[in-house]
């Protein structure tokens, strides 16, 4: 195996694939940041549970884009191999892990979008696509209540608790547009019902997240969606950094295995 | 080949392999074995992964490579199937006796809610102590009556 860079496809359904895949991966791995870190016990299970899921995931996603490209890649390759710039995910799963409050609320915004973002998935043209979100579906639902169940405690907890939790609602809010946009080369696979326009799923997250906000005695922000750029490769400095950490044994000891 | 193996034997073997995370259960009790075919080649065996995350699919993989091959089969390959889903539905009517004997609460019908028998007294006043266990499969439950902490299998 290389060391080389691999370069990104051109087509299309390879790059919707990557876009899903790139987030499960590189929230995965913010995720097992917290082992050995949480703040008991049952909650390092918990996020190493849930950061196994995403990888899983991930796996499913670049298996099938490397069968789908034909171009004799694997998991590995796209998931070791590529530059910053290649990577396709939203910045709010890149953003960094902060304390605990930041961790859950980012945790809750892509669950309550990814819940209806899989099971919307479920019936794509794409049979592959459609199996993989049928197993997915049923994972993210136990994210869904985890991250609202921690919710509800911080928030409608202590002074402190609430506060911050508060802050990191607000300091990701802007971020959250991302997942409900669209790149133009995905036009064709939603018109013909592989893909779907995650912009249908805005107002189902919406009324969600407010309800689950209010019980948590959180305000809403008023901040726009003004962060984004990840989908497009446009990341922030925080993803050079974690490529540094997640790729580091390929890069340097190329196709090692144990 | 001889003539002693059959699909049904290479099934068979390929059932009893146990689940290295849940060694009480075989994979033929977990449900995920769904389809054994012997060719010219050597034999093809069709497993389902259980959650997306589960990191024993490789070992289960290994394993059944390694029964077969032991019981005289040739090249043995493992194909994964997604579609249908694996649920805990799958799980046989044997393997939620053996779980309970284990100690882990097995889980309900897709669907329902029901109370989670306590594995060792049987008492139905449990409670749950953390969603996430010791592997993606389980939570952490307690009996209220016995006091005794337990493994339940999530439904799935």
């Amino acid at each position: 195996m290389s060391t080389a860079s691999i370069s990104l496809s051109k087509e299309p359904l390879v790059r919707f694939i990557l876009r899903r895949a790139d987030d499960a991966l590189v929230l995965g791995h913010r995720l097992s940041e917290w082992c050995g870190h949480a703040p008991l016990l049952e909650e390092e299970m918990a996020l190493a549970n849930i950061a196994l899921d995403h990888l899983g995931q991930a796996r499913a996603l670049y298996t099938y884009a490397a069968e789908v490209e034909a171009a004799g890649l694997d998991e590995d390759a796209y998931a070791y191999r590529r530059d910053p710039v290649d990577y396709l995910n939203v910045l709010l799963v890149e953003r960094p892990n902060g304390d605990f409050a930041h961790t859950i609320v980012r945790l809750w915004l892509y669950s309550a979008f990814m819940s209806l973002w899989w099971q919307a998935m479920t019936g794509s043209k794409d049979a592959q696509l459609s199996a993989i979100a049928a197993r997915a579906v049923k994972e993210v639902a136990y994210h869904l209540r985890h991250a609202a169940n921690w919710l509800v405690r911080l928030g409608d907890g202590t002074a402190q608790s609430h506060q911050r939790t508060q802050m990191a609602l607000d300091q990701l809010w802007p971020y959250a547009g991302e997942m409900f946009t669209s790149q133009p080369d995905e036009e064709d696979l939603i018109a013909t019902g592989i893909a779907i326009d995650p912009e249908t799923l805005r107002q189902a997250w919406l009324t969600r997240i407010m309800n689950e906000a209010a019980q948590a005695l959180l305000k809403m922000p008023t901040a726009p969606f003004s962060q984004q750029g990840g989908r497009s490769g446009n990341h922030s400095e925080a993803m050079g950094h974690l490529l540094a950490e997640l790729q580091f044994m390929q890069r340097t000891y190329p196709g090692a295995q144990w | 080949m001889v003539s002693h193996l059959t699909t049904e034997a290479a099934r068979s073997i390929a059932e009893a392999v146990p689940d290295p995370e849940v060694p009480v259960l075989t994979l033929g009790d977990l449900g995920i074995i769904r389809a054994v075919a012997l060719s010219d080649a050597g034999v093809d065996v069709t497993i389902t992964p259980t959650y997306s995350g589960c990191p024993a699919m490789n070992a289960i993989g290994m394993d059944i490579s390694l029964a077969l091959t032991q019981a005289g089969y040739g090249a043995v390959r493992i194909q994964t199937v997604l579609s249908p889903a694996w649920s805990t539905d799958w799980i046989s009517a044997e393997g939620h006796a053996k779980l309970r004997a284990f100690g882990i609460a097995p889980p309900h019908p897709r669907g329902t809610v029901l109370p989670v028998a306590c594995p060792h007294c049987g008492a139905t006043n449990t409670s749950e102590i953390a969603h996430f266990g010791s592997t993606a499969c389980k939570a952490l439950w307690r009996c209220n009556v016995c006091r005794e902490p337990f493994d339940h299998f999530k439904c799935h």
